[in-house]
C-alpha cells in the first residue's frame, strides 16, 4: 500500500456545535462537511454530513538554511467557537499555524456603473445615468480565506495546536517547546515552556501533545514521551518550565523490557469536557486521570494488549512509534482511540464495557448496524474472530473525533473518513 | 548484580526466562538477541539520520533504547566481555547466528532472508523508503583488535557517536551525515538477513529483561571517556563491534 497518497487523512475534528467536520490530509487540503438539516418531511432521515468546502491550507515548503523539506501534512486542525456568521479555525503543519475563515455568499451586487455584468469596464462616454447597486440571490458559495499566518516560530515539528478558553489566545507545541499566541499578532509569540537542554546531546525526552484546560484560562497541560504529563499555570511565572503538578504512573517492574519506555509515550492528551480529568493513549493503553492524583490513574484501558508479545516485531516495522489519538463523548462517559485493521476501540466509563468495532467498506453499508470484533488471542479462534497474526498493520485508525452532544463519530481510516450514528441508544 | 529469582520476561510470549542467576552472564541467546536489537536500533538512528526532517521523537526513543541496551551490557560485563569472543571471528559469523536463531520462524513463512547487496533496501522498516545511499551505512569492524584493548574507549566512543548524532540532528547540515558514517562495506547489507528474519516472528523471543535497579537513573557510563575518542572513524568501527 502506497503510504504517501496525498489524501491520508491526518487529522479529523468536530467544531463546538458538531454542525461542522474538518479533516485535514497529508497534501495540506482541508474538507469541512457540514450536516444538513434535519427536514420535517423526512423525518427518518437523520442529519448527514456532506461536503461544505475544500481549501489548500498548506503548500510544501523548502528550508534553504537547512536544505531540508517542509511538509505540507496538516497535522492539527482545531475550531475557534463561532462568534458570528463566519466560521474560523487554525490549521498547522509542522512548522506554520494559520487561521482560516470560512464564510457563505449568497448574495452579490449588481448593477455597478464603472463595469458591466462580467466584470469589463465600460466606456466612460456610455455612462449617462447614475445607480446604486443593489444584492442579489446567487447560488451559494463557501469560500475560505487565510487571515492569520503564524510562521517562523517552530525550530522543532508542531505536534499540537489549542486554543484557550479566553477566545483570545491559543498555543502551539512543538517537541521541545510551547509558544503562547494572540490571535491578532502573527509577528510575535511567548514561549511559555522550552525543555530543550543546554546540550542537545542531553536530550531524552520529547513534547508530545499539549492542551489548554477546556475552562481554566491560565491552565494548560503537556505529555512527554517518558509517559509524564505536565499540568502547567500560566500565572506563576512567564516561563513555564516547572508544573504546577505531575502525573507518572510507577512502573510494573514485571512488564519491564527494552521496550518499556517507547510503548509508555503518550501520543495524546485530552481534557475532559468537565475539565476534571485528562485522558492519555499510550502505545497499549488508554489511561485516565483525575486532575487531583498525580501518582497514578483512575482508570486504564487495554486498547490492544495482544500486541504486547509482538513489540520487537512493531519496534521493527516502526508501528511501535504510531502516534494513536484518543477522545471523549459529550459526556465524558465514554471514550474511544484506534488500532490496526481500521478497528476502533470504546470503552463504556460506568459500565466497564468496551467494543471493537471495524471502519471498512465491505462491513458499513448505510444504515447498516456495525458488529463488534474480536481478535482471537491464542487457541481455537472462532469463526467471526481474527487472529493476530491476520491483522493488517498497515490499516491504523489515528484519527478520530466525536460530537461534541450527540453520538455521532469519524472515523479516519487512511484515506476514508467514515461516520457512525447511534441508531438507538 | 541481578535480584535473586527476578524473572526477565520475554518480548515475544511472555515466557519467562530465568535470569535470576547473580554475576553471571546473560544466556548467549538472550546476548544474541540484544545484540541484533542494538544493531537494528543503530540502523535506525542512522535512517532517521537520511530522511528529509527526521522525527525527533522517534530518534530520541530509539536512542534511549540504544542507551539502555549499552548500560545494561555494560553491567552485564558483556561490554568488555565480547572482545575476547569476537576476536578471531569474523563479524558476518555474529550475524549469521542470528539469523539462525529466528529461521524456525522464517521457515515457516517460506522466505528466505536475501542479503541486498547493492540495495541498501530494508524490508521492514520504513516503507517506502529508497535505497540507502552507500555513503551512509555503517563501515562493519575492521579490528577486533581494537575493541581487546580499550574497551573504556569503547564506551567513550559509543556515547560520543550517540551524541554525534543529536548534535547533527540539530546542525542538519547534510555534510555531516556523510561525516559521520562514512566507508561503507557492502559486507554491513547482511544485516538486512537478520533483521528481515526478524519480521513477523513471533517466537524468537527476543530478550527484554532489565534489572529491576534503575540504569535510566545513573548517568552513562563513560561520559568522562568522550575526550578519549576524537577520531569519527573510531567511533563508527566501535558502533558496529559492539
Amino acid at each position: 500500500m502506497n503510504e504517501y497518497r496525498a489524501d491520508i487523512i491526518s487529522t479529523v475534528e468536530f467544531n463546538h456545535t458538531g454542525e461542522l467536520l474538518a479533516t485535514g490530509d497529508k497534501g495540506g487540503r482541508v474538507v469541512i462537511f457540514q450536516r444538513e438539516q434535519e427536514s420535517k418531511n423526512q423525518v427518518h432521515r437523520r442529519g448527514e454530513y456532506n461536503v461544505y468546502s475544500t481549501f489548500q491550507s498548506h503548500e510544501p515548503e523548502f528550508d534553504y538554511l537547512k536544505s531540508l523539506e517542509i511538509e505540507e501534512k496538516i497535522n492539527k486542525i482545531r475550531w475557534l467557537p463561532q462568534q458570528n456568521a463566519a466560521y474560523f479555525l487554525l490549521s498547522t503543519n509542522d512548522k506554520t499555524v494559520k487561521l482560516w475563515k470560512v464564510s457563505e455568499r449568497d448574495k452579490r451586487p449588481e448593477g455597478y456603473n464603472l463595469k458591466d455584468e462580467e466584470g469589463r469596464l465600460r466606456d466612460p462616454a456610455t455612462i449617462t445615468t447614475l445607480r446604486v447597486p443593489v444584492l442579489r440571490p446567487m447560488d451559494l458559495m463557501v469560500e475560505a480565506t487565510p487571515r492569520r499566518v503564524f510562521a517562523n516560530a517552530h525550530t522543532y515539528h508542531i505536534n499540537s495546536i489549542s486554543v484557550n478558553s479566553d477566545y483570545e489566545t491559543y498555543m502551539s507545541a512543538d517537541d521541545l517547546r510551547i509558544n503562547l499566541w494572540n490571535f491578532e499578532i502573527t509577528n510575535q509569540s511567548f514561549n511559555i515552556v522550552d525543555i530543550k537542554p543546554a546540550n542537545m546531546e542531553e536530550l531524552t525526552e520529547v513534547i508530545t501533545a499539549a492542551e489548554f484546560h477546556p475552562h481554566h484560562c491560565n491552565s494548560f497541560v503537556y505529555s512527554s514521551s517518558k509517559g509524564t504529563i505536565r499540568l502547567c499555570d500560566m500565572r506563576a511565572s512567564a516561563l513555564c518550565d516547572r508544573h504546577s503538578k505531575f502525573f507518572e504512573e510507577p512502573e510494573d517492574p514485571s512488564n519491564r523490557s527494552f521496550f518499556s519506555e517507547i510503548i509508555s509515550s503518550i501520543s495524546d492528551v485530552k481534557f475532559s469536557h468537565s475539565g476534571r480529568y485528562i485522558m492519555t493513549r499510550d502505545y497499549l493503553t488508554v489511561k485516565v486521570w483525575d486532575l487531583n492524583m498525580e501518582n497514578r490513574p483512575i482508570e486504564t484501558y487495554q486498547v490492544h494488549d495482544y500486541l504486547r508479545s509482538k513489540l520487537c516485531s512493531l519496534y521493527e516495522n516502526d508501528c511501535i512509534f504510531d502516534k494513536f489519538e484518543c477522545v471523549w463523548n459529550g459526556s465524558d462517559s465514554v471514550i474511544m482511540t484506534g488500532s490496526y485493521n481500521n478497528f476502533f476501540r470504546m470503552f463504556d466509563r460506568n459500565t466497564k464495557r468496551d467494543v471493537t468495532l471495524e471502519a471498512s467498506r465491505e462491513n458499513s453499508k448505510p444504515r447498516a448496524i456495525l458488529k463488534p470484533r474480536k481478535v482471537c488471542v491464542g487457541g481455537k479462534r472462532r469463526k467471526d474472530e481474527i487472529s493476530v497474526d491476520s491483522l493488517d498493520f498497515s490499516k491504523k485508525i489515528l484519527h478520530t473525533a466525536w460530537h461534541p452532544s450527540e453520538n455521532i463519530i469519524a472515523v479516519a481510516a487512511t484515506n476514508n473518513l467514515y461516520i457512525f450514528q447511534d441508531k438507538v441508544n | 548484580m541481578f535480584a535473586r529469582g527476578l524473572k526477565r520476561k520475554s518480548a515475544e510470549d511472555g515466557e519467562d526466562v530465568e535470569g535470576g542467576l547473580a554475576g553471571t552472564q546473560a544466556t548467549p541467546s538472550y546476548s544474541l538477541q540484544r545484540q541484533s536489537l542494538l544493531d537494528m536500533s543503530l540502523v535506525k538512528l542512522q535512517l532517521c539520520h537520511m530522511l528529509v526532517e527526521p522525527n525527533l521523537c522517534r530518534s530520541v526513543l530509539i536512542a534511549n533504547t540504544v542507551r539502555q541496551i549499552q548500560e545494561e551490557m555494560t553491567q552485564d560485563g558483556t561490554w568488555r566481555v565480547v572482545a575476547p569472543q569476537a576476536a578471531g571471528r569474523a563479524p558476518l559469523d555474529r550475524l549469521v547466528s542470528t539469523e539462525i536463531l529466528c529461521r524456525s520462524v522464517r521457515e515457516q513463512e517460506g522466505e528466505r532472508p536475501a542479503p541486498d547487496v547493492g540495495d541498501g533496501r530494508m524490508p521492514g522498516l520504513v516503507p517506502g523508503l529508497s535505497a540507502v545511499p552507500s555513503a551512509q551505512a555503517l563501515r562493519s569492524p575492521q579490528s577486533s583488535l581494537w575493541e581487546v584493548d580499550s574497551s573504556r574507549e569503547n564506551r567513550g566512543g559509543f556515547q560520543k557517536s550517540l551524541d554525534q548524532i543529536f548534535e547533527t540532528l540539530e546542525s542538519k547540515t547534510p555534510g555531516s551525515v556523510e561525516e559521520l558514517f562514512s566507508d561503507v562495506d557492502s559486507s554491513y547489507y547482511d544485516l538486512d538477513a537478520v533483521l528481515t528474519g526478524m519480521v513477523g516472528s513471533t517466537q524468537s523471543g527476543h530478550g527484554s529483561g532489565l534489572q529491576a535497579f534503575t540504569s535510566a537513573a545513573t548517568p552513562p557510563p563513560g561520559s568522562s571517556c568522550r575526550s578519549d575518542l576524537g577520531e569519527l572513524d573510531h567511533a563508527v568501527e566501535i558502533l558496529v563491534e559492539t
